[in-house]
């Protein structure tokens, strides 16, 4: 596993920021490039996505992990980003780094650029995402001596922008994240977590990993690649 | 044990990192999130979310306070209450 950069457009145009990925990277045929979950399930999520990035790299499948613009080990202010944002980015990993295919997880699905086909784990509506992130922020308020409610907390957020579970929102980021459904892309097969068996580790409250799911979906992928 | 039963135990294994053999040993009085510190605010708003998706109810937050997920026992109760309304 090597660390690596690419170069991802800034957010409203203009010159651009060079961002980590995390790359198995041979120069071979075939190469994946994943497009990570988003937010805090990125974080449960990152180990279960390296296993199988290893997985595929025994398979003798590149694949490429980007950070995208304001998560992860990125500088940018995710405050001024918007979903539109980290499909260019996606876009613009798929360019640097040759990518043949895409596996995207959870929310990652939901900001595909639409050129390359591949896989979509555990699809989920970027309206769920927020849901669970609001209701955190307030289940964190309430045991601080604070009500909030889903109406009014949505309706400053639009307006003004909004914190939740640590990640600084911008209102357009909100807006454009609560109508962003999975399904629409052509090219790009769901792949159900039923399918993998156990546990969804993105539930988890610790993170943790599983080698059969692991395994599971590097070999659906694995098998679609060479197909 | 019932559909809803069932599918509430299921739930919880993920959320927890349970084996299906240590849920199906719940009782109603086998204790929750008192009992286990790891559970943020984070955990607890996955586990809902994945309730009313995996249950088919509707939750609203100010239906949710500490006792509904002091033991198994009152979590499986509203649960019902919420299948029952729906």
């Amino acid at each position: 596993m090597t660390p690596a950069t690419y170069p991802c457009p800034l957010p409203g145009g203009g010159a651009a920021a060079q961002e980590y990925a995390l790359t198995f990277d041979q120069g071979r045929n075939c190469r994946v490039l994943i497009a990570p979950a988003l937010f805090d399930e990125g974080h449960k999520l990152r180990r279960f996505t390296t296993e199988v990035m290893r997985r595929l790299d025994g398979a003798g499948i590149d694949c490429i992990l980007p950070d995208l613009p304001g998560l992860n080990e990125s500088e940018q202010d995710l405050a001024l980003i918007e979903p539109e944002d980290w499909r260019m980015a996606i876009e613009a990993a798929a360019r640097h780094f040759e990518a043949t295919h895409v596996l995207a997880l959870r929310g990652g699905g939901l900001v595909l650029p639409g050129k390359l086909g591949g896989w979509h784990y555990a699809p989920v509506k970027g309206a769920s995402l927020l849901k669970t992130m609001l209701r955190a922020r307030i289940l964190a308020s309430r045991e601080a001596g604070r009500e909030e409610s889903l109406d009014t907390l949505m309706e400053h957020g639009l307006a003004m922008g909004l914190e939740l579970a640590g990640y600084s929102l911008s209102g357009e980021m909100l807006r454009q994240m609560g109508e962003l459904v999975p399904g629409k892309q052509p090219g790009i097969t769901a792949i159900e977590h039923e399918l993998l068996g156990g546990g969804a580790l993105w539930l988890r409250a610790e993170a943790d990993e599983d080698r059969a799911q692991a395994d599971a979906l590097a070999a659906i992928v694995a098998i679609g690649v060479a197909a | 044990m019932d559909t809803t039963d069932r599918k509430l135990r299921a739930i919880l294994a993920d959320v927890l990192g349970l084996k299906p053999d240590q849920v199906a040993a719940f009782t109603a009085d086998t204790g929750l999130f008192g009992d286990l510190p790891e559970l943020d605010s984070m955990a607890v708003a996955g586990l809902l979310t994945e309730m009313e998706d995996r249950l088919d109810i509707r939750i609203d937050e100010d239906e949710i306070d500490g006792d509904i997920f002091e033991t198994y026992g009152r979590l499986l109760a509203f649960t019902r209450t919420k299948r029952d309304a729906g």
